[in-house]
């Protein structure tokens, strides 16, 4: 008996998963967001002065495991999280989308991100970065094991708060 | 100078308004950064940021441009960022180990003690040129207290110790955390901005009356995290626990409250896991081993968000947070963060400690995004202040003894403070 040799993985594939990612966060759609998400997945955010830290040594903007998004999402879906009620709008765009790396099921995807955060009587406010993901194959799509983002900007400043997913 | 005061401290009818033009208007800015921050001491950094002679942080400290450094013989300093010559910043890195600052302009060149040690084409300089008057600028003052280096622009100022007061107690409560006394600052900085004036971020800092109300999401998560959240057990209380505030003179103060909350030293709560159990115990039992029961219990079983006069808070909390902020503009204020644990600290109590300061504080975590969000709808609201020209802050003032956590008795010691250092006719 032969083993399958892994599927073949396209960039537009992976495109095509990152696009309905943001779609779903940006429509606050996050109990299905929650969906595309591995069991023991993590979601960080870095200080901007560390981008490359271990959460564990070093003090994160966001190091949630899986337990942490699922409570987050609690808290950002509830209208008492005051700095999300009412909700921003956001919108992302995404660009720049690279297979790094393949290590059996697990792809290691990289892109650039634009995600633009409107709220009434507001500045806008404009948070530029990188996305890093660690992604698993499952049938015909994907699951997020790992989803890291890379904000660009030198302090956190006038973006003030990480308080929806960004 | 004496200007009219901006607060009604009215002890017979126990009631305490404050005067909302203090939050909006640029002429009370003025002032400030002359009569608050020109006089007071102000904190630049922690002895653990320089580990090394040669170590140097820039940064601003009360929007001022400086270099926190150590020289070749590991003595501290604190000097501006500014070179003698045309003006121009020295030193644009944010961190790192240098024996010489020169500026890119000229050429001008200072050693990390601030010396003036190179100038080039000196000889088109007249002999009354004297390098060795030279050297970087510096604040009238720059002292330390166990650890936490503070600056004053006042030369007459009392020193450091004396303008500490009773808040060295708690700095002291802080700090015996660390078996060997030693706390240092964690890497990864937040620094992030609120549209707000920046003394709405003092009576935040320490205002438990708000928590219920804007908190909410967080309480809620502690609960599903199987933490016990009971309804306060007695009048005027709004937490599950006893908490009460303290003055500490010089216009510093302080919340002093019963846990509930857990403490990464060393307070086990379901939130950190079972395994984390046994390691908790043993964090505790060095305490009571090196400090007696009941001194361990004040560390362990207490917990405090201190505030020194007039922009440092350390909130010894969840975690231990650093926070300093200063303002920028009447209704912008810059907020600089960090991590504080002890030096000792073992891997897992080390992440246990980040993880612990992310389910509360910062900018991603679950409660100062709603702090952010309150302070920045008082200022919104306060485009309304010439019509509606009164804050109220009598909470407690009712009571003889004792005042609460969730009383108003520390905000209103901040702002005597401050309106008396404005010279204030009171």
């Amino acid at each position: 008996m032969t083993v399958a040799p892994p599927r073949v993985i396209t960039r537009a594939e992976v495109e095509d998963f990152l696009y309905h990612e943001a779609a779903l966060l940006d429509e606050w759609k996050l109990n299905e967001w929650q969906e595309l998400l591995t069991d023991d997945a993590a979601y960080y955010v870095p200080p901007n002065d560390q981008l490359e830290g271990d959460h564990r040594t070093t003090l994160f903007l966001v190091a949630d495991d899986r337990e942490r998004i699922r409570q987050r999402i609690i808290r950002v879906l509830d209208p008492n999280c005051h700095a999300e009620f009412p909700k921003s709008r956001t919108r992302r765009l995404i660009s720049n989308v690279r297979i790094v790396a393949r290590d059996g099921d697990l792809v290691t995807v990289a892109a650039n991100f634009v995600c633009y955060r409107y709220r009434r009587y507001e500045r806008i406010r404009e948070y530029v970065g990188a996305y890093r993901y660690i992604l698993r194959c499952a049938g015909d799509s994907f699951r997020i094991k790992e989803r890291r983002v890379l904000i660009d900007a030198h302090e956190l400043g006038t973006l003030g708060s990480v308080s929806f997913i960004l | 100078m004496s200007v009219r005061s901006y607060i009604i401290d009215d002890r017979e009818q126990k009631r305490f308004l404050l005067d909302r033009e203090v939050l909006v208007s640029e002429d009370v800015l003025r002032t400030e950064r002359a009569q608050i921050f020109g006089r007071c001491w102000i904190y630049v950094g922690h002895s653990s940021e320089l580990k090394k002679p040669g170590d140097f942080r820039s940064r601003k400290v009360a929007g001022r441009p400086v270099i926190f450094c150590r020289d070749q013989a590991g003595n501290f300093h604190c000097l501006f960022n500014t070179c003698r010559h045309r003006g121009a910043i020295v030193c644009t890195e944010r961190e790192g180990n240098r024996r010489r600052f020169q500026c890119i302009y000229h050429g001008w060149t200072y050693g990390n003690d601030g010396r003036l040690v190179g100038v080039p084409g000196a000889d088109a300089y007249a002999e009354s040129f004297d390098k060795s008057s030279h050297g970087l600028r510096r604040p009238a003052r720059f002292e330390e207290y166990r650890g936490f280096w503070f600056m004053c622009l006042d030369e007459d100022a009392d020193p450091l110790p004396d303008y500490l007061a009773g808040a060295k107690d708690y700095i002291d409560l802080v700090i015996d955390q660390s078996p060997s006394g030693q706390m240092e600052i964690i890497a990864g900085v937040q620094e992030y901005d609120v549209a707000a004036n920046w003394k709405l971020m003092v009576e935040n800092s320490v205002d438990d009356y708000h928590l219920p109300a804007t908190h909410s999401t967080w309480l809620n998560f502690m609960a599903n995290s199987g933490v016990k959240i009971e309804p306060p057990k007695e009048e005027g209380l709004v937490l599950p626990t006893r908490g009460k505030a303290v003055e500490l003179g010089n216009g510093h103060f302080t919340t002093d409250n019963v846990n509930f909350r857990g403490r990464p030293v060393a307070k086990w709560i379901p939130l950190y896991g079972e395994a984390a159990k046994a390691q908790i115990d043993d964090i505790r039992g060095e305490l009571v081993a090196r400090l007696g029961a009941e001194r361990a219990g004040r560390v362990a079983d207490t917990n405090r968000n201190l505030v020194i006069f007039p922009n440092l808070v350390i909130n010894d909390g969840s975690s231990v947070t650093v926070r300093t902020f200063y303002p920028d503009g009447v209704g912008k204020m810059h907020v600089t963060a960090w991590a504080l644990g002890p030096v000792e600290e073992g891997e897992d109590a080390r992440a246990r400690r980040l993880d612990a300061f992310l389910t509360f504080y910062g900018p991603g975590g679950f409660a100062t995004p709603d702090d952010v969000e309150a302070l920045e709808l008082v200022q919104q609201g306060l485009a309304n202040w010439a019509d509606d020209r009164w804050s109220e802050m009598s909470r407690g003032m009712g009571k003889e003894g004792e005042q609460l956590n969730s009383d108003e008795h520390h905000l209103r010691i901040f702002w005597r403070r401050w309106n008396e250092l404005m010279g204030a006719q009171t």
